[in-house]
C-alpha cells in the first residue's frame, strides 16, 4: 500500500506538472504561477531515481515563468536563480552558465560578467571535474566578455584626441587582450561550433599582427576533421584569405568546398563572379556549375544578380560557339522541372509586373535554354516590345539568331 | 499519503466492528436516511431525474428484497451476510431503473427522446415530458464542469504535513533548508499568480449538483413526467421499452477475484458508461463499484429469467 501511495502522490503531481505545461504553452503566465506553487512540495520528496528530477523541472519551468510574467522584475530572477544554484550541486555551473545568459540578453553586461568570473572560482570536490564542461564554457564566454571590453578600450583609443598615448586605457586594453585570448584559445582546441569565438579571436590576432596564427586557426575549425561540418568556418577562412590579399587560387579552393557543402550560399555569387573571370576552363566549367545549382534553390528565384550571372554567361557560350556541351551537361538534370519551377506562364507575369531587370535576365536564360517558341520567352518578348524597351528588341533577335544553339542544347 | 481507497476503507470498517464486538445496529427502516428508498430520491434529485422515477425505485426495491430491515442492518461478525453498500446500492438501482426504462443501447434511449419530443408539441396541460436529450445535454455540461474543476483541485493538492519528517539528526538540517526553500519558493510564485481566491466556505450540504425549480432556463427536470416514454396498457402505465440487456450473465465469486463484475473488459454501450460516470462522480468513487451492484440487482431482479438459462444471452424480454 505504501506503493500505492507513492503513486498517488506521483499521479497528483505529474498532473499538476501538466497544469503548468499547457498553461506555459497558452502563454497563462499567472495561472502557471499558481499550479507552480502546488508543484514546488515535490522537492521534499525523493526522485533521485528518476532521470528529470523536481529540482530541474522547477528551475527550468520557474525561470521561463519569471522570464515572461508580467509582474516579474530582474531581481526576482536573480534572487530565485541563487535558491535554484544552492539545489543541486551536480547543475550549479549549468545555472549559473544560463543565469549568465540570461542577463547577458537583458543587456545586463556587467552582471553577467561578475557572475561568470565567480562560477569560474567555483570548486567542489569531484564535482569540479565532472562539470567540466560547463567550465569550459563559462571561461569561453567570460573570455568573450574580455573580449568586449577590449574593443570597447580599442574604440577608445581610436576615436580620442591623443591617439594611443592614453596609457591607462592602453594597458587596460592590453590585460583584457590577454584575459580573452587565453580563454579563447582553449576553447576553440576543442571540437565544437565556436563561431563567436573564433571571430573574436581572430580580430584579436590580426589586430596585434599575429597573421599565422589566425590563420591556423582558421584553416584548422575548417578543416579539421574532428570539428563538425561547418559552412561558417569556410566563410570566414575565405574573408580572411581576402582581407589579406591571398592568391585567386586559394579563395576558390575555400569557396569550391563552401559550393560543396551549401550550394545555395550567398557567397556563390561572388564564387562565380571571381571563377568567369578567370581564363582557366575548368574555373569557367566550375563558374556555369555553381550558378546553376545555386538557381536549384527557390531562395534564389528572385535574385536579379544570380540571374544576370547565369545569363552572362550562356551568352558568351552561345556566341563563342565553344562549350556548347557544358549547357547541355547542366541543363540535362534540370530540363523537366526547371520549366516549371522558373518559366510558368504564371511567373512570367509576375516576373514582369514585378521586376523588369529580373525578366529580361530570365528571358534570356529561357529563350536558349526553351527555345523561341517557349512561353516565358515569348510572353516577355512581346510584353517588352510592346513597351518598346529597346534591349528587349535586342534580346528577341539574339535569340532568334541563335536558335540552332537551343536546337543542340535539347536535342 | 494517497487519497484512501473506498473499498480499504469499507473493509477497514467492517473489520473495527467486528473487533470491537459490536452488537447489530439500529434497525435500518424505510424512514431512515440509508434507507434505499430515501437514497434514491436524494441521488435522484441531486441527478437532476423526474421525481416520477422514484416510484419505479421503490418498486425495484421491493421487488428484490432490498428494503428488508434485516437486509439493510449492519450486523458485525456476521460473515454470511453481504455488506450492505448503502449509497453505491441506491445508485445502483437507479441506474437499474434507467435501464428498464430507457434501455440505455445507444440508440432506444435517442429514439424515445425524440418520440417525447414529439408528443411534447402537443403537450399543454401539465408538465412537459422528460426528454432524455436534453437531459443528457444539461447533465454532461455540468458534470464535464465540475469533473474539470475537481481535476484541478487535485492536481493542487498539497500533500506536506506541517512538520517536516527526518529520520536522522544528519538529515535534519537538509530537511528542514529544503522546507524552507519550498516556503520561499511558494511565496515567490504565489505572488505571481490569479488574485488568491477568497477562502471558499465549505458547502454544509452534502449535494455537488443542486438544480432549483425557479431557474428560468429549464435546466431543472424534477418536475417533468414520465407520461412522455410511458404507455397505457391494461390500465397501468407500463414502459414503452420492452426489453433489457444484462450487464453480465454470471457473476463471479468475490472469493475468485476480488470482483463479483468486470467493468472495464467489456464494451458498454456510451449512455450507460455515462449513467455510471455521474454517480460515480457524485459518489467518488470508482465506477466499477456501481457496475458490480448493477450487476447484482439484476441478477436478483432476472432470477426466474436467468435460472432458465435463455440461448441468447444479453437481451432480456421483460
Amino acid at each position: 500500500s505504501s506503493h500505492e501511495h507513492k503513486t498517488n502522490f506521483k499521479k497528483s503531481k505529474e498532473a499538476c506538472l501538466s497544469y503548468i505545461q499547457d498553461a506555459m504553452l497558452q502563454k497563462q503566465w499567472k495561472r502557471a504561477a499558481e499550479f507552480l506553487t502546488y508543484y514546488v512540495e515535490s522537492l521534499e520528496k525523493d526522485f533521485s531515481r528518476e532521470r528529470l528530477n523536481p529540482s530541474e523541472i522547477i528551475w527550468r519551468i520557474g525561470s521561463e515563468i519569471l522570464c515572461h510574467h508580467s509582474a516579474s522584475s530582474m531581481k526576482e530572477f536573480n534572487s530565485f536563480i541563487e535558491q535554484m544554484k544552492t539545489l543541486a550541486v551536480k547543475r550549479y555551473l549549468k545555472v549559473c552558465l544560463e543565469h549568465a545568459f540570461h542577463l547577458l540578453c537583458n543587456g545586463l553586461i556587467d552582471e553577467a560578467y561578475q557572475n561568470l568570473s565567480l562560477a569560474e572560482s567555483w570548486r567542489f570536490g569531484e564535482q569540479t571535474l565532472l562539470q567540466d564542461k560547463e567550465m569550459k564554457l563559462i571561461q569561453a564566454y567570460r573570455g568573450l566578455l574580455d573580449y568586449c571590453s577590449w574593443s570597447k578600450q580599442k574604440n577608445i583609443l581610436l576615436h580620442s584626441q591623443d591617439g594611443f598615448d592614453n596609457l591607462p586605457v592602453e594597458q587596460e586594453m592590453h590585460s583584457y587582450f590577454r584575459k580573452a585570448a587565453l580563454s579563447l584559445k582553449e576553447i576553440i582546441r576543442i571540437p565544437g561550433v565556436w563561431d563567436p569565438f573564433v571571430k573574436c579571436y581572430v580580430d584579436l590576432l590580426e589586430f596585434y599582427g599575429d597573421h599565422n596564427e589566425a590563420r591556423q586557426v582558421l584553416n584548422e575549425y575548417a578543416y579539421n576533421s574532428k570539428f563538425p561540418a561547418n559552412p561558417n568556418a569556410h566563410v570566414y577562412l575565405y574573408q580572411f584569405l581576402k582581407r589579406h590579399g591571398e592568391s585567386k587560387k586559394s579563395l576558390i579552393s575555400v569557396l569550391k568546398i563552401l559550393h560543396d557543402i551549401v550550394p545555395s550560399h550567398e557567397l556563390m555569387i561572388d564564387f562565380n563572379t571571381m571563377l568567369q573571370k578567370s581564363k582557366k576552363r575548368k574555373n569557367q566549367r566550375l563558374a556555369l556549375e555553381v550558378i546553376f545549382a545555386a538557381l536549384d534553390y527557390a531562395g534564389w528565384k528572385e535574385n536579379v544578380k544570380a540571374w544576370s550571372c547565369l545569363a552572362r554567361q550562356i551568352k558568351q557560350i552561345v556566341i563563342s560557339e565553344k562549350h556548347l556541351d557544358w549547357i547541355k551537361q547542366e541543363w540535362d538534370t534540370r530540363k523537366d522541372w526547371w520549366p516549371a519551377f522558373h518559366f510558368s506562364r504564371y511567373l512570367a507575369k509576375r516576373n514582369w509586373q514585378e521586376n523588369e531587370s529580373l525578366s529580361y535576365e530570365k528571358a534570356l536564360v529561357a529563350g536558349i535554354l526553351l527555345g523561341k517558341d517557349c512561353k516565358y520567352f515569348k510572353y516577355l518578348s512581346h510584353q517588352g516590345c510592346k513597351a518598346q524597351l529597346k534591349k528587349f528588341r535586342i534580346l528577341k533577335k539574339f535569340v532568334n539568331k541563335h536558335n540552332p544553339a537551343y536546337l543542340r542544347i535539347s536535342g | 499519503q494517497s487519497w484512501p481507497v473506498y473499498e480499504e476503507v469499507f473493509n477497514k470498517m467492517l473489520e473495527l466492528a467486528a473487533f470491537l464486538e459490536l452488537p447489530r445496529f439500529p434497525d435500518i427502516t424505510d424512514s431512515c436516511f440509508l434507507h434505499p428508498d430515501m437514497l434514491c430520491m436524494k441521488y435522484l434529485m441531486e441527478a437532476n431525474l423526474p421525481d416520477e422515477l422514484h416510484n419505479w425505485t421503490c418498486r425495484v426495491v421491493k421487488k428484490i428484497g432490498i428494503g428488508e430491515a434485516d437486509f439493510l442492518t449492519l450486523m458485525p461478525g456476521n460473515k454470511s451476510t453481504r455488506k450492505v453498500k448503502y449509497d453505491v446500492l441506491a445508485a445502483a438501482v437507479i441506474v437499474v431503473v434507467l435501464k428498464l426504462l430507457f434501455l440505455l443501447d445507444d440508440r432506444y434511449e435517442w429514439f424515445l427522446s425524440d418520440f417525447a419530443e414529439e408528443r411534447n408539441k402537443n403537450n399543454k396541460e401539465g408538465g412537459p415530458y422528460f426528454e432524455f436529450k436534453k437531459w443528457y445535454k444539461v447533465i454532461k455540461c455540468s458534470l464535464d464542469e465540475k469533473q474539470k474543476k475537481l481535476d484541478e483541485e487535485r492536481a493542487k493538492y498539497l500533500w506536506r504535513c506541517e512538520k517536516p519528517l527526518f529520520y536522522s539528526a544528519k538529515k535534519k538540517s537538509k530537511v528542514l533548508k529544503r522546507r524552507q526553500m519550498v516556503v520561499t519558493l511558494q511565496n515567490q510564485f504565489g505572488k505571481l499568480s490569479d488574485s488568491v481566491r477568497p477562502a471558499e466556505k465549505p458547502n454544509p450540504s452534502s449535494f455537488q449538483l443542486s438544480w432549483s425549480e425557479e431557474n428560468t432556463d429549464g435546466n431543472c427536470f424534477h418536475g417533468h413526467s414520465l407520461r412522455g416514454i410511458l404507455q397505457e396498457k391494461c390500465g397501468l402505465l407500463t414502459p414503452m421499452n420492452p426489453d433489457y440487456w444484462l450487464c453480465t450473465v454470471k457473476l463471479c465469486t468475490e472469493k475468485m477475484c476480488g470482483h463479483l463484475a468486470h467493468y472495464r473488459e467489456v464494451e458498454f454501450p456510451e449512455s450507460y458508461h455515462f449513467v455510471l460516470r455521474l454517480f460515480s462522480f457524485l459518489l467518488r468513487i470508482q465506477p466499477s463499484y456501481i457496475h458490480d451492484e448493477v450487476c447484482v440487482i439484476e441478477h436478483k431482479l432476472f432470477n426466474k429469467k436467468l435460472c432458465k438459462k435463455p440461448k441468447y444471452n444479453t437481451v432480456l424480454r421483460k
